[in-house]
């Protein structure tokens, strides 16, 4: 295991921004692709393919994206020994094991089915949280594996792009014809562009709002797995604790997107429009339901 | 889990499979008769202990239930292991003794707990072999360390080969992990 805790405050915003840049490029792609008046249905099938893409390698484009590297047994006995411990309980097959450089304390698990899983942990994760903690962490990212968050996630968000979709095709082909009637209307540029954005807005907050819930969902999985809900409360208080500091400037520097896209959402970065964009549900909801499962494991 | 319960994100608990210990002891004869290794007498079962006074109410009354007839660690990963030691001659006696232990935790509610149950054998170099039985799963597969965090796969595979006739043998070796530690080892 290395030792190196190289501060990588940055990683955030990369994510974040990664995944803008992704739905945009499948936003612009499309559009540009139906204005030059290729068919829907190619511009469906090469949308598809992408997805594909993403789908079968989201594994090693997690992977790379983290600078994660994938770790034998050897190089991190006790990682290895808590994970397979953990999958005999669960019965699952064993994902592989990758731990990233980077001082913030994250954790993700990405591939498409159990048998292309890798569970990643960076240094900074291990190095603060205690090892009951750390297994609840696991846990929790197991239970993203055993219920196929990635492939769940990827066709939620290919329904989203389908939607935006269908609602540019309609809209191209209808406002076609009334312009004639219309002149010195908006140009349809920039009404395509208007909805389009529009709609993968509505989209990427329906897939935020799945994400919530599926981050629950693994919560309650992975503290029933370990049987200790109050080490994974414990270790959500840790690194949410050491993140709120991190965020503050990411966001800032990643301003120059917020203003493009989410702005008023974003740069406030608090109250009810935050927790719309949110990826992870508030803190306190998921505390919450650990005392409640705690509170359920007490009694007997 | 079904292709439902990973939608909706639901996870059930595994229950265990008890009854396939009873395998052993035939299988520790061919065993001694291929590879030289006979068993210690020494078994025990490893569970994950939940939190809360429930479970801790549960663990003392299991305990003097067993009595005297177990002995009970935490290992280095945080699970708690129940030692069963008998004489080295009578397999089935410690199995029977093993399944005892696994019932009476079963039915207090630690099925979904129970994490292996693992059955020493050494042979007469002093070198250790574990055969270490999945709850889940419902199959066996040999354990053997090789000093520091080394394991002696030729042996282990050698076992394999001696044993598939008797025991299900895990076919998927990203399971057979190392119980560094285990008692009896």
């Amino acid at each position: 295991m290395s030792t190196r805790f190289a501060s990588d405050s940055g990683l955030t915003r990369r994510m974040l921004v990664t995944m803008f840049l992704l739905g945009l490029l499948y936003v612009v792609f499309v559009g540009v692709l139906i204005s030059l008046g290729v068919g829907a249905i190619t511009v469906l099938v090469i949308a598809g393919g992408v997805l594909l893409v993403q789908y079968f390698l989201s594994d090693r484009i997690a992977l790379f994206a983290m600078h994660g590297r994938e770790v034998s047994p050897e190089q991190a006995p006790e990682l290895h020994g808590m994970i397979d411990r953990l999958c005999a309980l669960a019965d699952m097959p064993k994902p592989r094991v990758a731990i990233a450089d980077s001082d913030m304390p994250n954790a993700f698990a990405t591939g498409r089915d159990q048998k292309h899983s890798v569970v990643c942990v960076t240094t900074g994760l291990l190095r603060r949280l205690e090892p009951e903690e750390l297994e609840g962490v696991l846990a929790h990212e197991l239970s993203h594996v055993a219920h196929r968050d990635v492939a769940v996630m990827t066709i939620a968000s290919f329904l989203g792009i389908l939607a935006g979709l269908m609602t540019r095709v309609a809209l191209y082909s209808g406002f076609g014809r009334s312009r004639d009637n219309n002149q010195g209307g908006l140009p349809i540029g920039l009404i395509i562009i208007l909805v389009s954005a529009l709609v993968y807005a509505v989209s990427f907050v329906l897939t935020r709002a799945l994400s919530r819930y599926r981050e629950l969902a693994a919560d309650r999985a992975g503290a029933l797995l370990t049987q200790r809900p109050s080490a994974l409360a414990s270790a959500l208080t840790k690194v949410t604790g050491e993140m709120a500091r991190i965020p503050t400037r990411d966001l800032r520097e990643a301003e120059p997107f917020n203003a493009f896209y989410f702005t008023p959402a974003l740069a406030k970065g608090s109250g009810g429009l935050a927790a719309i964009f949110a990826t992870h549900p508030p803190l306190s909801r998921r505390l919450e339901q650990l005392a409640k499962i705690s509170g359920e494991l007490g009694r007997g | 889990m079904g292709w439902l319960d990973a939608l909706l994100g639901r996870t059930k608990a595994v229950q265990p499979n008890l009854d396939a210990l009873f395998a052993l002891p035939s299988a520790a004869v061919t065993l001694q008769a291929a590879t030289g290794f006979a068993p210690t007498g020494v078994g025990a079962v490893c569970y994950r202990a939940a939190e809360g006074g429930a479970f801790a109410t549960l663990e003392s009354d299991v305990r003097e239930l067993l009595g005297d007839r177990v002995e009970s660690l935490r290992d280095s990963y945080g699970y708690s292991w129940l030692v069963v030691r008998r004489s080295p001659d009578d397999l089935g006696d410690l199995v029977t003794e093993l399944h005892a232990v696994n019932s009476t935790l079963e039915s207090a509610g630690f099925g979904p707990s129970l994490l292996c149950s693992l059955v020493a054998f050494a042979d007469t170099s002093g070198n250790h072999l574990g055969v270490v039985y999945l709850y889940k799963r419902g199959t066996f597969y040999p354990f053997a360390p090789a000093g520091g965090q080394r394991r002696n796969n030729s042996l282990e595979l050698q076992t394999r080969a001696a044993l598939a006739g008797e025991l299900r043998i895990e076919d998927d070796l990203g399971r057979w992990f190392p119980v560094w530690g285990a008692p009896g080892l």
